[in-house]
């Protein structure tokens, strides 16, 4: 630690900006699509304004390549001056190594406390009471997104709600349609079990098993239920062959699927092909079974730099990452929801007011970062994408699921 | 170098004898039937990315990717090099280009000269333990990098070069040394012991025999080692983008940047082009030093 | 190899030890210190980052009771075995093509060797689009009215890996007709006529002569493929990120993945830890032929 701390201070000697009260912050983060960086944009104009310079370091592949590269750089004695992370345990030991910028004083200056709503936002970034990272938006993973034109096709009403997708499916097929797309990618097979968990299994008992951690009804048969739901529902996935999740999006999209299980993301492409909600296709949150979203989405850590006029200004960043306007247009762009009560998005699409409404009544859940731990969550990531890609037993599926997430300490 | 081949002038590459006489024998058929396939084999996908990269999206979402274009366009070459988004960053492949030199050649010159220091003294100057130290150096060649990669981390903190140009020189040092002293040793095994000897007579020591006899003698093996670094640490990526900061990212970070940006289309004909274009520096290496690698191949490898 | 005269003198000797100062220190402090270190920390429960909290055998209790595991060494085998045979037999027969004296060699040689220029991932990415069932062959195929037509690797679980093979193959049989080249062009050209003489057929003169002549060229390849084979993950990550399904995970991916992204160390370690030991299985005979086998020669 001494000698990290040596380094440290060398680094930021060579690193010194030339000017006296405007510094260059570098920020890594993994938004790399037209909407994405679109969004980031919006937090680099914002910063900029006041006298200080943003410097981008976009890395590209998501989170699961950018994230070892931002640890091995913070680990490594040579932090970047702002890193995006997403809401949970993915920075936690970094801050309990005391890498990470302390921003209670931002925080409590600005009353953070009394807008960021819902305040669950804030407890993944606080640790022995103090606050360490700035939740930015809210992103929830539990949508189905159906293809009207899909749906015209095969002459069946478009499905309001899970139950009704999966009867419908039949009929898809025989008009040549995909049911369900699905991507190749682990945590896409995750995602979808997620939001089957909620769907099939009911808010209570996600509960129950995901945040009280009640083992015995995870091995129960009502969350028996779900996994045999899912063992159906690969069934309509088995044609789905693409990749990436804006792959399987693409095919909804261009009506050769039915539907799709994707976050709230996914409104993005539908944007960006010309799509307008309610007429090409249809969003139902929570899978049109039960109305609420989980909190999942991204925040921003900062670590410790020893040049005090880098530390003042991550502070501002901080600060101006959560100011109204700030929000308005980040979430605008990104699609996603902001993660204050208090301010109006007027702009927004269909399916985003549908979230709004959501989260003003309340109806959310933590999402699944936030309760498990990263080590967990690949695992069942594994497990998950074994499950919808092979033949595994739902029986065989469930006792592997509970083994994984008994072991979490 | 006409040393080398008058010692072994069996190492030189290209048919022996005389010219095959122009006969369409049974034996010619199947022999150049049989490469000729092969050839095409090989040369298909670099055909397909080039065709690719001409094409307008529209066409190549038609289907056929054997097709020629039918309407040739160089906007993808344009976007790939110039104007292709990462994150804020708008200029494509361009940036990372001169970082990509700026890392190779350093890393290229301190791995060889390194390597080629460590051959000689494993060489010729087979001192007690040696041969422990390579049989480690070549368990090295075995080791996943990402194993490494944490090790590396704080090998780079305790150094004081993390994030810094140097260390990433450093690193494509360590990680090249197996292979390449590997190389350096076989080659100057193969040269006469009597040029060593004889040297040693006349009162030179390490350095001198190095310098005056043995470089002189080594410019196929030089080009070899040349070959597999400028290819190796060029298409390098996972160090490149975990020891380094965005202003030093590579040309492979940006084409990685590209082709896995999530975007609503996947635009394959930029991709092709980009992929084209970082692939071209090692490719136009490979053109030009055809001959002399297989030379020194031969030298390098033959003889252990 | 020949028996080097040993200088005895120290000043030589230290003037050479000194030259070999960065050999060691890569061997001792980055390798075997780096293996250490890792071996070390894989019995401890690190998470993210690493902590001396000793957990005895737990992370490799954990790593062979996952399945995503031992399908990872499963695959490494099919690939590393017909990886190893596929190289060798097709290195070998075209570098024994080329060698027959024919015309535009520096042509054909440039051909097949221009794709070790390439990167994997640049390799991933071009197979993944040929092998792509709507846009590839498969696709084209079908087109010339031969519907029933199938041929999809990279969405087959039980054949994804020969699809990964086919790409690894273009990639690196190259390099390996080179060595295999040089090494019959190191070949003296007085065994030819004697076996000429003595009537023995081409193929047999290849399988019972030349072959045998060439060891120290097949160890150096077996080498340097071995060495490719352990590491293989930039082709899988770029050509099918491991799918459909997990049917074409790898060691070493299980070890990135399980480090970084799953921030378990420790288990990340163990599995890097069980590679490092199958690679010492192979090279401890490769070192005994190497420096043990020599001194009775």
């Amino acid at each position: 630690m001494k000698a990290c701390k040596t380094i440290l201070a060398g680094a930021s000697v060579l690193a010194l900006s030339v000017s006296v009260n405007a510094a260059e912050l570098e920020v890594t983060h993994w938004w790399t699509s037209g909407g994405e960086a679109a969004a980031v944009a919006e937090f680099a104009k914002a910063f900029d304004a006041t006298g200080n310079k943003w410097i981008d370091g976009a890395i590209a592949g998501g989170g699961g390549t950018a994230r070892p590269i931002m640890i091995s750089r913070i680990t490594g004695g040579d932090p970047m001056a702002a890193t995006q992370f997403n809401h949970g345990q993915q920075a936690r030991e970094l801050v309990e190594a005391g890498l990470m910028q302390d921003l209670t004083e931002v925080a409590e200056r600005d009353g953070w406390k009394d807008f960021i709503y819902p305040s669950n936002l804030l407890d993944s970034c606080i640790l022995d009471g103090r606050i360490y990272c700035v939740p930015v938006n809210i992103h929830s993973p539990e949508w189905l997104w159906l293809s009207n034109a899909a749906y015209e096709k095969a002459g069946v009403p478009v499905p309001t709600n899970w139950d009704e997708f999966v009867a419908s499916a039949p009929k898809l097929e025989a008009a040549g349609i995909i049911p369900l797309a699905l991507g190749n990618q682990p945590w896409q097979s995750n995602l979808a079990f997620g939001a089957l968990q909620t769907a099939i299994g009911g808010l209570d008992l996600w509960k129950k098993v995901n945040v009280e951690k009640d083992m015995e009804a995870a091995a129960g048969p009502e969350f028996a239920k779900v996994f045999e739901a899912a063992a159906n529902a690969r069934k309509l996935a088995e044609k789905s062959t693409v990749q990436d999740w804006n792959q399987a999006t693409n095919l909804v999209i261009t009506g050769q699927a039915g539907g799709q299980i994707m976050g709230d993301w996914a409104q993005g492409e539908f944007a960006v092909a010309g799509k307008v909600a309610g007429e090409d296709y249809t969003c139902l949150p929570g899978m049109g079974v039960n109305e609420y979203i989980s909190t999942g989405g991204d925040a921003f850590y900062f670590p410790k730099l020893d040049d005090p006029e880098k530390t003042a200004a991550q502070l501002e960043l901080a600060s101006l990452m959560v100011s109204k306007q700030v929000q308005v247009a980040f979430n605008l762009k990104k699609g996603s929801l902001p993660i204050r009560g208090d301010i109006d998005l007027a702009a927004a699409n269909d399916c985003m007011k549908k979230g709004l409404e959501i989260l003003a009544g309340g109806n959310i859940i933590p999402a699944g970062d936030q309760v498990w731990s990263p080590d967990v969550v690949k695992q069942t990531e594994d497990l998950m994408v074994e499950f919808w890609k092979t033949d595994m037993s739902a029986e065989d599926a469930q006792k592997r699921w509970v083994e994984i997430h008994e072991n979490d300490g | 170098m006409t040393d080398a081949a008058i010692v072994s002038p069996r190492l030189e590459p290209g048919p022996r004898g005389q010219k095959p006489r122009r006969k369409l024998s049974r034996r010619n058929i199947f022999l150049y039937g049989t490469l000729i396939v092969v050839a095409v084999y090989y040369l298909l996908p670099l055909y397909v990315m080039v065709v690719t990269s001409l094409k307008g999206m529209p066409e190549i979402r038609l289907g056929n990717i054997f097709a020629p274009p039918v309407e040739i366009t160089f906007e993808p070459w344009v976007k790939a090099w110039a104007t292709a988004c990462t994150g804020l960053n708008c200029d494509g492949l361009s940036r990372g280009f001169w970082n990509s030199v700026q890392i190779t050649v350093p890393s290229v010159m301190v791995s060889i000269a390194i390597a080629s220091i460590n051959g000689y003294a494993l060489a010729n100057w087979r001192f007690k333990g040696a041969d422990v130290f390579f049989t480690i150096l070549i368990f090295g060649a075995f080791i996943p990098y990402q194993v490494m990669l944490y090790p590396i981390v704080i090998l780079l903190r305790e150094m004081g070069l993390y994030g810094s140009l140097w260390g990433l020189v450093v690193v494509h040092t360590i990680f090249g040394m197996p292979i390449l002293t590997l190389l350096f040793r076989n080659y100057f095994t193969s040269l006469p012991e009597e040029l060593f000897k004889a040297a040693r007579v006349d009162g030179a020591g390490f350095w001198g025999i190095f310098f005056k006899i043995m470089l002189p003698m080594s410019l196929p093996i030089f080009v070899v080692a040349i070959i597999l670094q400028v290819t190796g640490i060029w298409n390098d990526f996972l160090f490149g983008v975990v020891y380094t900061k965005p202003d030093i990212y590579p040309m492979t970070v940006q084409l990685n940047n590209i082709v896995n940006s999530v975007q609503g289309v996947k635009e394959y004909n930029v991709n092709m082009a980009a992929t084209i274009l970082t692939g071209l520096v090692p490719l136009i290496v490979y053109f030009i030093s055809g001959k002399l690698f297989v030379r020194g191949i031969a030298a390098g490898a033959v003889k252990g | 190899m020949t028996t080097r005269g040993r200088p005895n003198r120290l000043f030589y000797n230290l003037s050479a030890k000194i030259a070999a100062l960065p050999m060691m220190f890569t061997a001792l402090v980055v390798f075997l210190g780096g293996t250490v270190w890792t071996v070390v920390y894989s019995f401890t429960n690190s998470k993210l980052l690493p902590r001396e909290n000793f957990v005895g055998l737990d992370q490799y209790e954990r790593l062979w009771s996952t399945s995503r595991w031992i399908i990872s060494i499963e695959n490494l085998m099919i690939y590393g075995v017909f990886s190893l045979i596929f190289s060798l037999v097709i290195g070998f027969s075209l570098a024994a093509l080329l060698d027959q004296k024919i015309r535009y060699e520096d042509t054909f040689r440039t051909i097949l060797l221009y794709p070790f220029a390439l990167s994997f991932i640049v390799t991933g990415l071009v197979w993944q689009w040929i092998l792509n069932p709507q846009f590839g062959i498969q696709g084209i195929v079908r087109g010339w009215g031969w519907e029933s037509f199938t041929f999809d690797p990279l969405y087959n679980p039980d054949i994804v890996m020969f699809g990964l093979l086919i790409a690894g193959l273009w990639q690196g049989t190259g390099f390996i007709m080179c060595l295999m080249l040089a090494g019959l062009r190191g070949i003296d050209e007085d065994i030819w006529k004697a076996a000429r003489v003595d009537g023995i057929p081409m193929w047999k003169t290849y399988l019972l002569i030349i072959i045998p002549m060439m060891r120290p060229v097949f160890i150096t390849t077996l080498v340097i493929i071995a060495a490719g084979i352990v590491k293989l993950y930039d082709l899988v990550v770029a050509q099918t990120s491991g799918g459909p399904g997990n049917a074409s995970e790898v060691p070493a991916k299980y070890v990135y993945d399980y480090m970084f992204q799953a921030q378990n160390l420790g288990q990340g370690f163990a599995a890097s830890t069980m590679m490092l030991l199958t690679v010492l299985i192979v090279l401890i005979p490769w070192a005994y032929l190497e420096f043990g086998g020599k001194k009775h020669d």
